[in-house]
């Protein structure tokens, strides 16, 4: 399976290489001339750092008891203990690294799946199409967190499992996308050309097809993650993933939320920092379409 | 356009059965006997035998299967594994408590979201729709909960009190006898899809402000309201009818999350309180009825879609 971009680039033939080179060149720079994609990237930048280094500036271990339940915030814990007297800053710090890793993982497995899926219906069409469109009509048939609480009703909460389940209800999405993008390409003339030069099947839809869909790809891409990190952070807090006392945004949250009258921290970092994520991909995602609205609109 | 109707609604038939499939298959990867599940283990072998014999454990997947959809057919959704009681005495009471908060939600959402959108269009590109153009966007970004939590903080605990944080409905009560207990859930659900319709009445009204019709109205002189509200919003509604319908289906599985938050007595919490208690013919029933709702809302949202667009409702008489 060959799903990244630089892959892609790799595999389509030189001259066209360049081209697209200087498009993406074109779009990434339409992108960021927007405030808002500027203001996404930095927001989503310093999330991603908070989860990455936050482990290391951590003042203590994220389970281990060092107040009072429920501590007021001092010089100790500037933000005070949590509902088992755990420092709640470093475990706020500690806990972005499973939401965000988790979010990553089920949003590479949801997109490639779904840009196979979706490549491969629009370009055999007739029976390969229909099917695999009814089968993505059944797997879309049930809301996203549904679907994935049916598998945990049968194997018990499981993160590999939630990380699969969540993956998998994007695909569909994806797919259908794809498959539109792709079915105005597969008529293109470069299409046949290397149809009439004999280009084995999987040659023309990754090599032909995947470069000339990129555009619509790198938009779900932005999408599906912060729909995943809405979900697996949805999923965490309702103890369908993550088990404490492990430290994740979505346990903390969960954790604290009945001493929240008193002691608001507990919820309120993790709750700020999900949120932030999520208006930080949308909006660089936002700031991306509008970039390519913008260049096919110019042409 | 019959013809068209009829192989949407057949589609969707086909679609349910295959949910029923695929909700009957996951929950058969239980591991080991359900039987000694639903039983514990220190059962005695002749009661596993007798439930075994009772959930038809002893025949083929599949002849289990008809057996399964049969019984539901029959509106019979056997026996909930946690509390001995009938699934359908259970879910019931839940049912009606969740199609309110539903209900409740998309009566104040949609009327709210499509002013709005119409709103943001006319003042468009003016400092009012570019905040709220922003404004919608972060919202369609934050997940259902975090929306959730934010009003129980805001209007239930740290900053007001207002609201009831928890949504207590005493027992043997409907949710609609406790207004108070459904504000916040609903407020949440209103707050969740606003954003994505009145997104999109404002791209259609702002396409729509934009064709001849419309400056020939203006051209005529007649009153700005008049321009607005007979001319331009009735051609620029059908989008925002659809996407409408669709976040109504959306609200299906949305209702699991907020009902969490709130402890709202409706299916979602119950399909969660279920999970955890690994309660098979509950989470079936439940992640059934919901699929249900969820293809039979998008089936609706693709008829009405054809019914309220003439190109498409003259197109292969």
């Amino acid at each position: 399976m060959s799903t990244s971009l630089v892959e892609a680039e790799a595999l389509a033939p030189q001259p066209g290489a360049t081209l697209r080179q200087r498009q993406w060149a074109v779009l990434i720079r339409a992108t960021m001339r927007q405030w808002r994609s500027r203001i996404g990237l930095g927001i989503f930048s310093l999330m991603v750092l908070i989860a990455l280094a936050g482990p290391l500036i951590a003042p203590d271990s994220p389970t281990a008891f060092v107040t009072a339940p429920n501590a007021p915030p001092s010089v100790h814990g500037p933000f005070g203990g949590d509902v088992l007297g755990r420092d709640v800053w470093s475990r706020f710090l500690y806990g972005g690294r499973t939401v965000l890793g988790m979010a990553l993982a089920a949003t590479i497995i949801g997109v490639g799946l779904g840009l196979v899926v979706g490549l491969t219906a629009a370009y055999r069409r007739g029976w390969v199409d229909e099917t695999l469109m009814r089968i993505a009509d059944v797997f879309m048939a049930f809301p996203q967190i549904v679907l994935a609480l049916l598998l945990v009703a049968a194997f018990g909460p499981s993160v590999p499992l939630i990380i699969l389940m969540v993956g998998i209800s994007h695909a569909p999405r994806v797919a259908r996308v794809i498959r539109g993008a792709a079915q105005q390409v597969v008529e293109r003339e470069f299409v046949q050309a290397a149809e009439a030069v004999g280009e084995p099947r999987r040659r023309i839809i990754f090599g032909e097809l995947l470069p000339n869909v990129s555009s619509p790809l790198t938009v779900e891409f932005g999408l599906r993650l912060t729909y995943s990190i809405g979900l697996i952070a949805a999923l965490n807090f309702i103890g369908a993933g993550i088990q404490p006392p492990t430290a994740d945004w979505g346990v903390m949250i969960n954790e604290n939320r009945l001493a929240v009258a008193f002691q608001p921290w507990g919820v309120l970092l993790p709750i700020i920092a999900i949120a932030l994520l999520t208006i930080g991909t949308n909006l660089l995602t936002d700031g991306f379409a509008r970039a390519v609205i913008g260049l096919e609109r110019g042409e | 356009m019959t013809r068209f109707l009829l192989k949407r609604i057949a589609l969707g038939i086909l679609t349910l059965f295959l949910v029923s499939v695929v909700v009957f298959a996951a929950t058969q990867a239980l591991p080991g006997n359900a039987a000694t599940a639903i039983l514990g283990r220190n059962a005695t072998p002749a009661r596993v035998a007798a439930l075994s014999r009772q959930l038809h454990l002893n025949e083929s997947a599949f002849a289990q299967y008809i057996h399964w959809l049969g019984d539901i057919l029959k509106g019979n959704l056997g026996i909930s594994a946690a509390t001995q009681e009938p699934v359908t005495h259970y879910i019931s009471g839940r049912l009606a408590n969740s199609g309110f908060l539903v209900l409740v939600s998309a009566i104040v959402a949609i009327p709210l979201s499509i002013m709005l959108g119409v709103w943001m269009a006319v003042r468009r590109d003016k400092p009012a729709d570019q905040a709220l153009s922003v404004g919608t966007l972060g919202l369609a970004a934050l997940p259902d909960f975090v929306i959730g939590i934010l009003l129980v903080l805001l209007l239930g605990t740290n900053v007001t009190h207002i609201f009831p944080p928890v949504s207590l409905v005493p027992p043997g009560e409907h949710a609609w006898d406790v207004p108070k207990a459904v504000v916040l859930p609903a407020l949440t659900l209103v707050l969740a899809v606003t954003p994505y319709i009145s997104r999109i009445m404002r791209a259609s009204m702002v396409e729509v402000l934009e064709s001849d019709y419309v400056t020939m109205a203006r051209l005529k002189g007649l009153p700005n309201r008049t321009v607005i509200w007979r001319h331009a919003v009735p051609n620029a509604i059908v989008p925002a009818i659809q996407v409408s319908a669709l976040q109504l289906a959306y609200m299906a599985g949305g209702v699991v999350v907020v009902e969490y938050v709130f402890a709202y007595p409706g299916i979602g919490s119950a399909l969660i309180d279920a999970v955890g208690n690994r309660d098979v013919p509950v989470v079936q029933a439940l992640t059934l009825i919901i699929a249900a709702v969820y293809v039979v809302v998008n089936v609706g949202a693709d008829v009405l879609t054809i019914l309220v667009t003439p190109r498409l409702r003259t197109a292969g008489r």
